[in-house]
This record gives C-alpha cells, sequence and structure tokens, in this order.
C-alpha cells in the first residue's frame, strides 16, 4: 500500500511537469501568459506606403503591395486593384503591370483579361507593416548562399 | 351655416373689411415668422442620419456599408452623415435636391428596394446618379470639407500629391473621377472610366 502511494506521488510529479514543460512550449506567441490571463496588446503598426519597391527574397516571390489598400474592393464586381495595375492602365497610372503569367490559363495559353484563378491580387500580394518581425526569421536568399559557398572555396 | 361660409368667404376676398390694416400686417409677418420656422425645422429634420436610416433599404444597405469606410470611423473622430455627401448645403439647391428626392418616397412606398437583391440589381442605375450629379457640380459635397485651397501635399502621400497637383488642381478631373465607391461599395463597373 505505503509502496503504491509513493508510486502515485512520482506519477503525479512527473506528469505534473511535463504538464508544464509542454505548456511553455505551446504558449510562446503568447508569451508564456497564463490561459487564464489575457496580455495587453500591442498598438496596430501602420501600413508601410511609401511606394518604393522592395527587392524579393526568392525569385517566385509575390511582389509586396509597397502602399495602403484600405478598403480596395475585389470581387464579382470590381477589382480596384486593376484600375491601376491592368494592362490597358498602366499607361495613365504609370504603376507596374501585372505580370504576364496572371493571363494565362491552368493549360498554359494567354487570355485577353487577368485569369481567374489569378484574378484575387491579395491572395498572394499584401501589404507589409512597420513591425518587428514575431519569430526570428532564418531563411537565406538563394543568392547569398552562393556567394558564401564561392568565398569558401 | 351659409351665413358663415359667406362671412368666411368675404372675410378671406378682402380681410381689410374686417380687420384692422395694422393687425394684418403684424398678423401676417408673425404668421410668416412661424410658417417659415416650421418649414425649415421640417426640412432640416428631413436632413439627419436618424431620418435617412428610418428606411430600413438605408440603414441595412448603405449605412451598413459607410460603417467601415474612413468617413464613418477614423483617427480623428470626424465624421459625415448621409446629407453632408447627398444634399447640397445651399439653399437653392437643397430644394432642388429635396424635390428629386420626392421620387425616393416613392420608391419608398413601392418597394423598388426593399430587398438586398433589387437593391443590387438596381445599384449601378443609383451610382450613376450621384457620379452624375458630383461630376456636374465639381464634387461639390466634397469641397464642403475637403478644400483644395488648404490641402498640404507634402502630408500627403506621394502619389497622390502627383495627382492632386496637377490634373485636380488644373481642373481636369474633380474629386469623384478617382474617388468612387469612396464611402459605399461599388457596382459592376463595367465600362466606366478609369476601370
Amino acid at each position: 500500500m505505503k509502496h503504491l502511494m509513493i508510486k502515485l506521488i512520482i506519477a503525479i510529479l512527473f506528469f505534473s511537469t511535463t504538464a508544464i514543460a509542454v505548456e511553455n512550449e505551446i504558449a510562446t506567441l503568447r508569451d508564456k501568459t497564463k490561459i487564464d490571463q489575457q496580455q495587453e496588446p500591442n498598438t496596430i503598426p501602420k501600413v508601410i506606403n511609401k511606394d518604393i519597391k522592395k527587392s524579393r527574397n526568392y525569385p517566385m516571390q509575390p511582389p509586396i503591395i509597397p502602399h495602403t489598400a484600405r478598403n480596395y474592393e475585389v470581387n464579382l464586381n470590381n477589382n480596384k486593384c486593376l484600375s491601376c495595375h491592368n494592362r490597358n492602365r498602366t499607361e495613365e497610372s504609370q504603376a507596374p503591370m501585372v505580370s504576364v503569367t496572371h493571363f494565362m490559363n491552368r493549360d498554359g495559353n494567354f487570355l485577353a483579361e487577368i485569369s481567374p484563378r489569378r484574378y484575387f491580387c491579395n491572395q498572394c500580394h499584401v501589404t507589409q507593416r512597420d513591425t518587428k518581425p514575431l519569430v526570428e526569421n532564418t531563411f537565406i536568399d538563394m543568392h547569398s548562399l552562393i556567394k558564401h559557398k564561392n568565398s569558401e572555396e | 351655416m351659409k351665413r358663415f361660409i359667406q362671412i368666411g368667404w368675404k372675410t378671406l376676398r378682402r380681410p381689410s373689411g374686417y380687420f384692422s390694416l395694422g393687425f394684418l400686417v403684424i398678423g401676417g409677418f408673425v404668421a410668416g415668422v412661424i410658417f417659415w420656422g416650421g418649414f425649415n425645422t421640417a426640412l432640416e429634420i428631413t436632413n439627419t442620419e436618424e431620418f435617412c436610416i428610418s428606411c430600413h433599404e438605408m440603414e441595412n444597405n448603405v449605412y451598413e456599408e459607410l460603417k467601415a469606410t474612413i468617413h464613418f470611423s477614423n483617427r480623428s473622430g470626424v465624421r459625415a452623415t448621409c446629407p453632408d455627401c447627398h444634399v447640397p448645403h445651399k439653399w437653392s439647391d437643397k430644394i432642388a435636391r429635396k424635390m428629386q428626392a420626392s421620387k425616393e418616397v416613392w420608391g419608398m412606398i413601392f418597394g423598388t428596394i426593399d430587398t438586398r437583391d433589387k437593391f443590387v440589381a438596381e445599384r449601378r442605375r443609383l451610382a450613376q446618379h450621384e457620379w452624375t450629379r458630383l461630376k456636374s457640380n465639381d464634387s461639390l459635397e466634397c469641397r464642403n470639407c475637403h478644400n483644395f485651397e488648404y490641402m498640404d501635399f507634402t502630408e500627403q502621400s506621394e502619389r497622390a500629391a502627383v495627382q492632386h497637383s496637377t490634373t485636380l488642381a488644373s481642373g481636369e478631373k474633380t474629386c469623384i473621377d478617382c474617388h468612387k465607391g469612396i464611402a459605399h461599395e461599388l457596382p459592376d463597373m463595367k465600362g466606366v472610366e478609369g476601370w
């Protein structure tokens, strides 16, 4: 009986410590705030509106939007983005034209209008906010990788 | 009975025969003030947001859409109500607009847009009315608050400054040419210039 009690106590201690460890691991985005507590939220950072193109982190990255896009309607009726970035609008707006790939359907044929599968701009293109990243990014650009490798040789 | 009507008619036809001239002048003046005050008060009541959204057509469609925009919620807490943009401030223009708006009462009674589907179907036509009005009066209702003379281009984003200091300054374009759908959702824009 006594042995059983000790075993039980050890088991309870063991499970409770693992539970705490697991809790700590999960709670990183909440900054280790207890589940019944709420952290004071940070102020919402502003959208970058400088109109200056950022370099892409990798060749296939959809370019980010360097301006605010509050209340831009992209729906069945309209596409506000295209009122500047469409092929026939860029002369007046001087905005970059949507890439030709956006006119291709899935069989690789070019259409006269934006392909429906590329219509919803903000599925890929997003605005950026002036803020520190929440998690550290260890991504290394391919070019720096090649450069590093070449310098080693 | 017949005598009463006769006296009433005679009083109406030649009031100076029954009342003193002073009474008629002063009485007429007072009655005029009361009538004018009442008329203007009634007019102002129809010029409030509460009056506009007392119809569900307005409250459930355009008012709901306005709530998400900068003209409803913004950093400084100044907001535009329906009549700020949709009713001219100058008296004669206001009366003209109010007379046009009597057709909207007709639409309300006969349910022209009493469901969301009906409203969406009519949306392009209704929006076109407003675009035409704002284009023809050089976006007067915008300019009641946004005065071009006091715009500081250096405070604007670069793109905005370029466009405001060129085409807007020269009068080639007016606010509504670019800022369609600034306060409400847009209809199907097929064929609209600039889309």
